[in-house]
């Protein structure tokens, strides 16, 4: 029920009525829960309503430490292996 | 966004998360709250692999068409088929609910009514437009995420004087049950993994007193299978580190005070109140009703219903345990055999994110039992 869907705003007009881009099909969005939504800005949508706008820069930063992770299981992976080797 | 689901980014958190529950005392319990978490839970094989390193997940109370008593889907059931030239409009999953009076999808209409499907609540208002001969009521359901939508919808039907138009509500808010569920300790959490999208509207602070007054971790959030893992190492570090907050792992959508505006639409147009929880039963102020100065939509007054407590559960049904965390799906003596998504015996088995639903959709091996 409470599935959201990250999509880009396409179309809106002045009654806060419009349309967002999800994969390419257009969806009926209606902006009314959100100050100044521009097109181009990426917004949450949920029973044709856009609830939230995408934070760029945090998503930056959830990315970044995501990556790390994968970078230091790649080092420690690297490790292993070595030892092994050794062996 | 490719890190939300690549495998080297999911290795990495799943052996960080194991580093942690090594170095805590006890494995620990964590209860993800949202349906639509146990869906990414599941979904992506995270339950086994989290078990695996030590994590224990339990499915919470976050699917409002559960958790919404029979009462009020029979209620629905009642309009449609004892009124004539009637339009009952609903989201998909709340006409697949079984009761003690069919389901809303197997019962028969009255002469000239319907029961319609919609994606969006404001489908209904188009609907009663191109239909001022008939009495349209919107079967609203939700929690927090939905509810800003419902309320848009009921002050344009109330701006534009809509005469045929009104509002049955299921409207649910999620602190209330999982303080309740905290109290009750019937079962131990010693971490929440709030659901992202109620907290995209409410914010961070109404999950304080679960921090506060209880001393339980929590991470608000998002639904892809890197997100949860994210929110499960933020809790193992608060409790290793001896910590209780609610940390925000969703940031990317979650802002830290919620959605002004939408609250402010909740606030306008509607008010809280004592609600019947299936399972849980009576937890105060956990529902929303329609304020009165709008009570001319509000379906229950206009067509005089009375829709009592909330014990109406089929015969032999564990729902209600179930969202609780007391028990998991295959602990239920009818799941699989008597009870499927064929023929569900209860909405935990009719809901997409219903967990046993998703324990059945997502589990090879108890398909092949059938």
């Amino acid at each position: 029920m409470c599935l959201g869907i990250p999509a880009r705003v396409i179309q809106i007009d002045e009654s806060d009525l419009g349309k967002v881009d999800y994969l390419g099909t257009r969806v009926k969005t209606n902006f009314a829960l959100l100050e100044n939504i521009k097109i181009g800005d990426w917004v949450i949508v949920h029973a044709g309503f856009a609830i939230s706008r995408l934070n760029e820069e945090e998503a930056r930063e959830t990315f970044s430490i995501l990556r790390e992770m994968a970078e230091k299981e790649a080092l420690n992976n690297n490790k292993e292996r070595k030892k092994q080797s050794k062996r | 966004m490719k890190e939300l689901r690549d495998k080297r980014v999911i290795r990495g958190l799943l052996s960080e998360i194991e580093k942690r529950t090594q170095e805590i005392p006890s494995s620990p319990r964590i209860m993800e709250v949202c349906g639509t978490h146990t869906m990414t839970v599941h979904r992506y094989g995270l339950k086994n692999m989290l078990e695996r390193a030590g994590v224990e997940m339990v499915s919470g109370p976050g699917c409002p068409v559960c958790i919404t008593p029979n009462e009020i889907h029979e209620a629905a059931i009642e309009l449609v088929t004892e009124n004539e030239n009637f339009i009952l409009t609903t989201f998909g999953d709340m006409t697949r609910v079984p009761t003690r009076k069919s389901s809303l999808q197997k019962a028969v209409p009255a002469a000239g009514s319907m029961v319609k499907i919609v994606y969006s609540p404001r489908e209904s208002l188009e609907i009663a437009g191109s239909n001022p001969e008939k009495q349209v009521v919107f079967f609203g359901v939700g929690f927090e995420t939905t509810i800003p939508a419902i309320a848009l919808t009921l002050r344009e039907a109330f701006e534009k004087s809509l005469a045929n138009f009104s509002i049955l509500s299921a409207l649910w808010i999620i602190p209330p049950p999982l303080r309740a569920i905290v109290e009750a300790k019937e079962i131990a959490i010693d971490g929440f993994l709030y659901p992202g999208h109620v907290s995209t509207i409410i914010g961070e602070k109404p999950y304080q007193f679960i921090a506060e007054e209880f001393g339980i971790p929590g991470a608000i959030t998002g639904f892809e299978p890197s997100d949860i893992l994210l929110g499960i190492l933020s809790i193992l570090n608060q409790i290793k580190e001896g910590k209780a907050a609610v940390s925000n792992e969703y940031s990317r959508v979650v802002r830290a005070s919620g959605n002004p505006k939408a609250l402010a639409v909740m606030g306008e147009m509607l008010e809280t109140k004592d609600a019947y929880w299936r399972g849980l039963g009576l937890i105060p102020q956990s529902g929303l009703k329609i304020k009165k100065e709008y009570s001319a939509y509000d379906a229950e007054i206009r067509f005089n219903l009375s829709i009592k407590g909330g014990s109406g559960d089929l015969p032999g049904c564990r729902c209600g345990e179930v969202l609780q965390g007391l028990i998991s799906p295959p602990q239920c003596p009818l799941f699989v055999e008597k009870c499927n998504p064929d023929s569900p015996c209860g909405p935990c088995m009719v809901s997409f994110e219903g967990a046993c639903y998703v324990y059945y959709k997502y589990n090879p091996t108890i398909k092949s039992k059938l």
